[in-house]
């Protein structure tokens, strides 16, 4: 799977599991400041990318994430691993 | 609607009664126990024949990788908790005089790590769920204080601090989570108390007589039900008028 792939699935779950507007959604934008998506949001939403790409984002790495661009490069990281 | 449940410490006593309860509920049950074998098997075998599901799973619940081992093998074989109960519970009741740290530590480790543990794990699940019930057995002596309880009063204590502030964190995604405080429930634990000290404790309860685990696990029933879907944060005594 490539990069592209994985940024149009997290922006599809992030537009359909938590109503962000798509075109708020950037590589930059922060989840809590830019998106108002809570810090418990931010856990559910590694969740569902661990469901969707079969991948384990261990809680130490997943509390490094504070961007959409991180949590696609987390995403990229764990599927090459 | 039914959900899968997991009962700490539901081999015998209060939890016991829990399992029965919720597997008559028409939940799936987990009866998790730490050495009693024959006792869970038990109680699985009564859950099995009265037409409910239920399956029985070792693992000290203090311990962080037990904990999560539990959490996966309930998943595998009956899938997410959506209902988790943190009955599990232990005495080592001494005046604080008395009372060494490793009567203090097994205790908090026993009675308060393993619901930080167990809430955590089931946490990932009902969220994913987006529904969940967190029922957390507390006791009288965590409200009102026991002689002898020092370290068992502040385990139950804690954990009515401990679900207020959980209750703040996931209430926005269908998580409720609530704490009973039973009184003298007749089980193993009281029966430890004899005669004499049985007569002054009831002599202390409005309803003069000693509870019965079934009337802890209405209770907790009644919480793990739809019924109770706008309650969360709160502490349910169920203790016949004792800490009045």
């Amino acid at each position: 799977m490539d990069r592209t792939e994985i940024e149009a699935k997290l922006t599809d779950l992030l537009v359909d599991e938590l109503g962000i507007e798509r075109d708020d959604i950037t590589a930059d934008a922060k989840f809590e400041e830019d998106l108002d998506v809570d810090s418990l949001g931010v856990v559910e939403l590694l969740m569902a990318l661990e469901d969707n790409f079969g991948v384990k984002i261990p809680d130490e790495e997943a509390e490094q994430i504070t961007t959409v661009g991180e949590a696609v490069d987390l995403v990229e990281l764990k599927l090459n691993a | 609607m039914s959900h899968v449940a997991l009962v700490t410490g539901g081999s015998r006593g209060i939890g016991k009664a829990i399992a029965m309860r919720l597997a008559g509920d028409g939940h799936s049950v987990a009866v998790n126990f730490t050495t009693n074998a024959l006792a869970a098997d038990g109680v699985v075998d009564a859950i099995t024949a009265a037409g409910g599901t239920a399956v029985a799973l070792q693992a000290d619940v203090g311990d962080t990788e037990a904990v999560a081992a539990m959490f996966g093998e309930i998943e595998e074989r009956l899938g997410r908790v959506g209902i988790l109960v943190n009955n599990a519970g232990i005495t080592r009741d001494d005046l604080l005089m008395r009372m060494g740290p490793d009567a203090w530590d097994e205790v908090i480790q026993t009675n308060l790590r393993s619901v930080y543990l167990c809430t955590r794990a089931a946490m990932r699940g009902m969220l994913r769920l987006k529904w969940g019930r967190i029922i957390s057995l507390s006791s009288v002596s965590g409200i009102s204080g026991n002689p002898g309880q020092a370290n068992y009063a502040a385990s139950k204590a804690a954990i009515i601090g401990f679900s207020k502030s959980v209750a703040r964190e996931i209430g926005s995604r269908n998580i409720t989570v609530n704490v009973v405080a039973p009184g003298f429930i007749e089980t193993d634990m009281t029966e430890q108390l004899g005669d004499e000290v049985a007569g002054q404790v009831i002599a202390q309860v409005a309803l003069g007589r000693l509870g019965k685990p079934e009337e802890i696990a209405a209770a907790v029933g009644y919480l793990a039900s739809d019924d109770a879907a706008y309650i969360t944060g709160q502490t349910l005594v169920v203790d016949g008028g004792l800490a009045l």
